[in-house]
């Protein structure tokens, strides 16, 4: 075996095994092991499903089914701040479809995708639960509402600038 | 001389609308005065007001909505510490003098009783507000038997979609042998445009604990599971700090007040499918597998969480319980008409003057719900629709306006009455625009298993897709009736079953529009993008260039201090224009 391979299973138990250990034995974990890997790696990384599954005896395929089942999560890296915009029924008689074209055109990038700087993420959620103020967008854990198209490209250049 | 409190809003609504910055500076201001309470509160339901500021003192107290980094310096310094009212933006006044003051009156408050109240991280002022007597009257003074005859004669039915009566749902999970049971609550609000689990999750989280545990001494469980979404940080976080008071406190854990009832709670978080929030589904989501649903029976009251047997109920069914045991189930029925009794939080949002949470007593009419507490709608436009129920649910139009909100009326309409969000919609919106909307919604949603569901609701997309492009067919009506059908009698689980009902009330109320985007490839409401024009008129027109500035894709010539004109072969129907011309020549055809 090579030395580089070496050093990496080395690196995958040490951020890996703590996770492991939380998990192990324990029943109905799939998601919450999911969860904390993606909150290691930023996404869900596939050499660490490998890894845990082989360890867990849970099958990858079944991990992989699970990942990709739920919205939450990513099978990619994300950016720094995740822009979650909010096309639930509320948000959509207010206009968010609008907000969501022009966030689009204005990072250059499709629902999914993240910018080439790696500053944002676009999501499109289902609802954020502040109708009231649609409509609505979560930058990180902030949720922003009364939208319209230029407020929102306002908001994100704000979270730009601080970097 | 009582304390002074001032309380502010900071449930997730509050924090969006700018809750954060007045907190601060309220904090700086008051910073020498270690007399006067901060209080952190959830959402009362002025979600349109906030952010919100109370001061309560000498008995007293005053709302203030609208405020802002600037005015909480008024409000401190001439209330807070001048002991002056304030007229301005004052919205409920404990004298009923405040703006908002009727539209609370008409209120019944029983799941909301401490929501905006209390702050929802301190147990100890959900106790002064006789928080877990329930709890205590249960375990030390009543059976199993008494506690959920109670709860079916009160008459309180799920309020999380389908309405079946609990207390029979706990005499079917009571009766379930089982040497280990679970206590589910079902906290995914995935329907869109519903907010009032959260408001209750954030604001009150000890009614759902206590609600939960009544439930697991009346079934005989020891094992509680709040299912709820991710998308709620600020719930998960306060149900996190309320379960570790309770325990302190005795409320949950091992021998609870000496009784030997043993119950703990422990919190799943959702991942994000709205198909989760189906009971089957939602099994198989904490079990930590996919959440696709399976056939009943079993029903989850023999066999749910690991196979054993499982109550499942929605975050209002539980908020009501330790009332209904407090003040028995006779008060509680006083309330409602028929069969629906007690009363009912509605999230009120869209085209409606005063978004927020509202709680009436069931059987009110949808009008007095609307006009009288919600405000009507803004701008002096029309009402159109009033969409209840969500993707599972329909558009009640005008003409139903006077329809009572109990189960049996609002299921008459073709609408359901769902989770309780009630989506309004004006002249300015397209109702075929909304049924594709819904659909696209389910279509993303569905989980697949069924092939009417999957591919049943992409051919109706599809279609609707074609009308609201001005491409459809007289005969598409009954191509989508007929789909209608085979998706409702072939689906496996509520998602697919009630996946029509957006299209089928459009199309039993909204013929005409359908109609209108069909034959005359026109839509009424000047939404759908390819129906519409942007034009500018050259009599208005004073060439400004302001619009062809702003146009995202250059559709817009012209010289400056000449009329412009837009080439609709380049527009994008972004609307850009229209808002920034100065003179209002843009209109939309
Ligand atoms: C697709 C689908 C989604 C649902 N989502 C929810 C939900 O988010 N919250 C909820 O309480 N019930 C939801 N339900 C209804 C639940 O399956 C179940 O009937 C309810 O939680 C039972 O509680 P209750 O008797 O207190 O209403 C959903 C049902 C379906 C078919
Ligand atoms: S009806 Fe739809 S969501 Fe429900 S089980 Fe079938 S495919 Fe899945
Ligand atoms: S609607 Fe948008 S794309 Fe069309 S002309 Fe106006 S600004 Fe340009
Ligand atoms: S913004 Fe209005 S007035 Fe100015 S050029 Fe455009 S249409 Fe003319
Ligand atoms: S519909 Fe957008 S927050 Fe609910």
């Amino acid at each position: 075996m090579s030395s580089t391979t070496t050093a990496s299973s080395n690196e995958l138990s040490q951020r890996l095994d703590p996770i492991v250990q939380r998990y192990q034995g324990k029943k109905g974990i799939t998601i919450p092991l999911l969860a904390d890997i993606q909150k290691e790696y930023g996404y869900v990384a596939e050499e660490a499903v490998t890894y845990v599954s082989k360890k867990m005896d849970i099958s990858a395929s079944e991990m992989f089914g699970v990942a990709t089942f739920y919205a939450m999560f990513r099978l990619q890296p994300e950016g720094k701040y995740v822009i979650r915009i909010c096309r639930g029924t509320a948000c959509h008689v207010q206009g968010s479809a609008s907000v969501a074209e022009e966030v689009a055109r204005h990072l250059g990038i499709e629902e999914g995708e993240t910018t080439e700087d790696g500053i944002f993420t676009l999501q499109h959620v289902a609802c954020l639960g502040c109708c009231s103020l649609a409509p609505v967008m979560m930058v990180g854990d902030n949720v922003h509402g009364l939208l319209t198209p230029p407020k929102s490209i306002e908001i994100l250049e704000d979270y730009r600038k601080k970097g | 001389m009582s304390q002074t409190i001032v309380k502010i809003g900071m449930g997730s609504c509050g924090i969006a609308a700018g809750a954060r910055p007045v907190e601060a500076k309220l904090r700086t201001l008051l910073e020498g005065h270690p007399e006067i309470e901060i209080r952190k509160v959830g959402c009362i339901g002025l979600c349109f007001q906030e952010p919100l500021v109370e001061v309560e003192m000498d008995g007293k107290s005053t709302m203030y909505g609208h405020v802002t980094e600037e005015s909480v310096e008024d409000i401190v310094k001439e209330h807070v510490l001048g002991g002056k009212r304030l007229d301005q933006a004052l919205v409920l006044d404990s004298d009923g003098s405040g703006m908002e003051n009727p539209r609370m009156d008409k209120q019944v408050r029983i799941v909301l009783r401490n929501c905006g109240i209390i702050d929802p991280e301190k147990i100890d002022e959900y106790i002064e507000r006789e928080g877990y007597d329930a709890l205590k009257k249960v375990v030390s003074s009543m059976t199993s038997e008494q506690v959920y005859t109670e709860v079916l004669d009160s008459g309180l039915r799920g309020r999380g979609g389908a309405g079946f009566p609990t207390g029979l749902k706990w005499k079917f999970a009571n009766l379930s042998k089982g040497d280990e049971k679970y206590v589910v609550c079902n906290a995914d609000e995935g329907d869109p445009g519903a907010f009032m689990d959260r408001s209750v999750l954030e604001g009150d989280p000890h009614a759902i604990i206590e609600g939960m545990a009544i439930c697991g001494y009346a079934i005989g469980a020891n094992h509680g599971i709040i299912y709820c979404r991710a998308e709620y940080p600020l719930a998960i976080k306060n149900l996190n700090i309320a379960i570790e008071q309770a325990k302190e406190r005795g409320f949950l854990g091992d021998d609870i007040m000496g009784s030997g009832f043993s119950f703990d709670l422990k919190i799943k978080e959702g991942a994000g499918a709205f198909v989760c929030g189906e009971e089957t589904a939602l099994i198989a989501s904490i079990e930590g597998k996919r959440g696709m649903p399976r056939p009943r029976p079993p029903f989850p009251a023999q066999s749910g969480v690991f196979g054993k047997p499982t109550n499942i109920n929605n975050v209002e069914t539980y908020a009501n319980v330790a009332w209904i045991i407090r003040n028995g189930s006779k008060e509680f029925s006083k309330y409602g008409i028929g069969k629906s009794r007690g009363t009912k939080v509605f999230a009120l949002a869209g085209k409606i003057a005063k978004g927020g949470l509202v709680e009436v007593p069931m059987g009110m009419p949808i009008r007095e719900v609307i006009y009288d507490i919600g405000g009507g709608i803004p701008d002096g436009k029309e009402f159109k629709a009033v969409q209840m129920g969500g993707p599972s649910g329909g558009c009640i139009p005008k003409e139903l306006l006077d329809t009572p909100v109990d189960y049996e009326s609002i299921n008459a309409t073709g609408a359901i009455m769902g989770s309780g969000g009630m989506v309004v919609m004006d002249e300015g919106t397209c109702m075929i625009d909304v049924a594709r909307f819904f659909l696209s919604f389910v279509q993303n949603e569905s989980c697949g298993k069924c092939p009417f569901c999957r591919i049943g609701t992409k051919r109706m997309l599809e279609i609707l897709d074609r009308i609201t492009k001005g491409e459809g067919k007289e005969s598409d009506i009954d191509l989508l009736l007929e789909l209608c059908h085979q998706i409702k009698d072939g689906s496996l689980c509520g998602l697919g079953q009630t996946a029509p009902n957006p299209v089928l009330t459009t199309i039993k109320y909204f013929k005409d529009e359908y109609m209108a985007h069909i034959v005359d490839h026109r839509c009424p409401a000047t939404v759908c993008p390819s129906l519409i024009h942007y034009v500018i008129d050259p009599e208005k027109c004073i060439g400004c260039t302001k619009c062809a500035k702003n146009c995202p894709v250059d559709a817009i010539s012209g010289e400056i201090k000449k009329p412009h004109v837009i080439d609709d072969t380049i527009c994008i129907r972004c609307g850009k224009c229209k808002v920034s011309c100065p003179v209002g020549a843009i209109s939309v055809e």
